[in-house]
């Protein structure tokens, strides 16, 4: 139920915008992420983008996971 | 970066199902809250592989698996008055209340349509003028503010034809309901991601602090839950309690500010009833006063009867996170997704539904 998936935004019109969620486009609400600008992977739940995705913090991530995983290896 | 497939690496999770074996010494029971969670756990097998150490158990974190039936009944009674429309999320469909489904009324002729957003239920309104649209408003923190923001663009535009019937609820207070109820002995609770990303992750905080309970914010692809139970271990081995966010890329710690301040004004907190849990204080949202002529409380005179529970369904215990769908006599013999007893084996993200679809994981 609050389900939300990144999407990409396409183009912007005023409070909406066209994005990119897997294969398709869809129109979604900007209302509650009003910063948001092209270009930006947003989370989008039914039909409004509730955040913007962090690509900086996503990479982050990763880069943390990638060091687990060569500690593991290294540890075997 | 997609924000998808890099999050379902197998290379990665090794490395981190590698951690939580070596790191976890000490028994510990950890509730997902979210049924999104709970999706994800089973899918990908996680009970299976997590060290003996660790027990999972599922919460209440379903919005439509919690709706008492005697709310579910108005929904139902509402959608038998003939100049209405009923606009809702699909998975509430099938949802048995006391004496019928939305299906059920439907296939009588009822007018109940799926929709996918509050967008689409505003365009219904637009389009027939002269008949009522009530939208079904079940969520948590993540849903109540776009059915906010469609209130205010109903407003904006002149809309006179939308309702909502706001059967909202709130994540924080029930889980303080759940942990004070002392049922269930929890170690580390795992934080809905996208209500989060609503809310922000201090709301969290009374739960480390008076419960001494670890708390994770994590996401919803499989690496998210096991980096959340990596951390989870962590400070458990370390003796602590805090929160932390392991879904770093969609959550921040203040939230989103935009979106609470839709949802404060539009809705103010109210008591809520959920299944199996009972009434919890502040734990629900109504429409505020200012915006009543959108309520679809207000508008409607509502008289559903009194509700009734089906005879043997313990969804309400599974919720609670003291049975599991394996201790249920009706489970997948009388109650089963094409022929539901209670909403937890409807809903896509019921425990009951997870279950059985992800068999392999019975033993979980």
């Amino acid at each position: 139920m609050c389900l939300a998936i990144p999407a990409l935004i396409k183009h912007i019109e005023d409070r909406e915008a066209e994005a990119a969620i897997g294969g398709i486009t869809r129109r979604i609400s900007l209302r509650l992420t009003p910063e948001a600008k092209t270009g930006d992977y947003v989370l989008v739940h039914t039909g409004y983008a509730i955040n913007i995705l962090d690509q900086e913090e996503a990479e982050e991530t990763l880069r943390l996971l990638r060091e687990i995983a060569e500690l593991a290896e290294e540890e075997g | 970066m997609k924000f998808i497939t890099e999050f379902r690496s197998s290379e990665l999770a090794e490395g981190l199902i590698s951690q939580i074996h070596r790191k976890s010494k000490t028994s510990a029971r950890f509730m997902e809250f979210c049924g999104g969670h709970t999706v994800t756990i089973f899918r990908y097998g996680i009970r299976r592989i997590l060290p003996s150490t660790i027990d999972m158990v599922s919460g209440p974190g379903c919005p439509i698996c919690v709706t008492a039936n005697a709310d579910l009944d108005k929904a139902i009674a509402l959608a038998q008055i003939p100049e209405v429309i009923i606009a809702t999320f699909g998975d509430m469909l099938k949802i048995p209340g006391s004496h019928s489904s939305l299906q059920e009324v439907k296939a009588n002729g009822a007018d109940v349509r799926m929709v996918y957003s509050t967008m689409d239920a505003l365009k219904i309104a637009e389009d027939n003028p002269g008949k009522s649209v009530v939208f079904l408003g079940i969520g948590f923190e993540t849903t109540a503010p776009t059915i906010a923001a469609s209130i205010l663009q109903a407003e904006e535009n002149g809309i006179k034809n939308y309702y909502v019937l706001s059967l909202h609820k709130l994540c924080p207070p029930v889980i303080r309901a759940v942990l004070d109820s002392g049922e269930v002995k929890l170690h580390g609770l795992i934080c809905p991601g996208h209500v989060s990303a609503i809310i922000g992750s201090h709301p969290w905080e009374f739960i480390a602090q008076d419960y001494g309970i670890p708390c994770v914010v994590s996401g919803f692809e499989p690496l998210d839950i096991l980096q959340c139970v990596n951390m989870l271990v962590a400070q458990i081995e370390n003796g602590e309690s805090k929160v932390e966010i392991a879904y770093r890329r969609g959550v921040r710690p203040e939230g989103n500010q935009q979106a609470l301040k839709l949802m404060e004004e539009v809705f103010e907190t109210c008591p809520a009833e959920w299944r199996g849990i009972g009434e919890v204080p502040d734990s629900g949202l109504k429409v505020r006063k200012e915006y009543q002529p959108f309520d679809a409380e207000v508008a409607f005179d509502i008289d559903p009867g009194s509700p009734y529970e089906p005879e043997g369904c313990i969804c309400g215990d599974i919720l609670r996170g003291v049975k599991t769908p394996l201790d249920c006599r009706l489970f997948g013999k009388v109650c089963t997704p094409e022929s539901p007893v209670g909403p937890c084996m409807v809903s896509s993200e019921g425990s009951c539904s997870a279950y059985y679809l992800y068999g392999g994981d019975f033993e979980g």
